[in-house]
């Protein structure tokens, strides 16, 4: 199966992120004032083959504690779906 | 060590084989051994464009496993800005660097006051010596949890904090918000340390300073004294 993954790392509540303080001064300066946090983070899309999603979920799991995402500092989430594979003239198999 | 997108490798050499005349061998990133050297420096620079997180991606690289091996075994590691960067993200050394609270990359002379001669790279200094060296980064923002920290002060594994030119830690002399002035430290062995500041930047008056040859000379002196 063929899936598509959207990983968002953010960095943990604890840790401060300066950019996010800095785009919010950027939407306050503009006239935003409802704005009262801006968190920055990062967006990863993945296209992937796995047998089924049990094992998609797990495999990106894998990837962000090892590489997507440093634990001592961000926090990931992971929105898993399938991509329908077009089907072939002729194949009555799907 | 040489990352693609190393760019302090030649001014660590200048340092170690010019100033100091030590022999110096430059490590591909894709060796796969670092047998015969008896120091490792990782130097700064933007190892892989700094994609993902700086140090990420150099983690992986096919040398690193035998820079973790060389440094489990005793032997002596330096990370420099990028370097030290890396050495966190293979948990070599703990913490992680965020980017500066200030949100400007600061290129400037700092000072910094030696907290503990116990490293490897600190065996010549004072507790309390006050050196002058260059920082250049934007992400040196030392981080690690409360429980960390406190584990690092213990342990003595704090090797130097940002401070003002007579020793005194403040907030102003802080240029990039590092959690308890920390601008470098080791691991519990301190045989591996890690700094923001580039000591290989102060290597000789010409340069403006020479204070950060003590680092090495200290590392020299450790090899004398300790076969690795």
């Amino acid at each position: 199966m063929k899936y598509r993954a959207e990983v968002f790392v953010t960095l943990k509540p604890v840790v401060n992120d300066p950019a996010g303080l800095t785009i919010r001064g950027g939407l306050h300066a503009l006239g935003f004032d409802s704005v009262t946090d801006v968190r920055a983070g990062k967006y990863l899309v993945l296209s992937l083959e796995e047998s089924d999603a049990t094992q998609a979920r797990a495999r990106i799991d894998a990837m962000a504690r090892q590489l997507l995402a440093n634990a001592v500092i961000e926090d990931y989430r992971i929105e898993l779906e399938p991509v329908a594979e077009p089907v072939a003239a002729g194949d009555v198999s799907a | 060590m040489v990352f693609p997108g190393t760019w302090s490798d030649r001014d660590c050499a200048h340092a170690v084989l010019d100033v100091l005349q030590e022999p110096v061998r430059y490590v591909d990133h894709r060796e796969q051994n670092v047998d015969g050297l008896d120091l490792v420096i990782l130097p700064g620079g933007f190892s892989y464009g700094d994609y993902l997180r700086c140090g990420a991606i150099a983690r992986f690289a096919p040398v690193m496993e035998a820079v973790a091996d060389f440094a489990n075994r005793g032997g002596l590691v330096l990370g420099i800005c990028n370097g030290f960067q890396i050495l966190q993200e293979a948990r070599l050394l703990p913490g992680a660097l965020l980017r500066n609270a200030s949100c400007e990359f600061r290129c400037e002379w700092v000072q910094l006051r030696v907290e503990q001669s116990n490293s490897a790279f600190t065996l010549d200094c004072r507790p309390g010596q006050v050196l002058r060296i260059p920082i250049s980064h934007g992400e040196g923002n030392f981080f690690a949890d409360p429980q960390t920290l406190d584990a690092l002060e213990r342990n003595g594994q704090v090797v130097f904090r940002y401070c003002a030119p007579d020793g005194r830690v403040t907030a102003d002399s802080n240029p990039n918000g590092s959690a308890r002035n920390i601008a470098g430290i080791s691991n519990a062995h301190g045989n591996v340390v890690g700094l923001m500041p580039h000591p290989e930047r102060a290597c000789e008056p010409l340069l403006g300073g020479d204070d950060g040859l003590i680092l090495f000379r200290s590392a020299i002196h450790a090899l004398t004294r300790v076969a690795v």
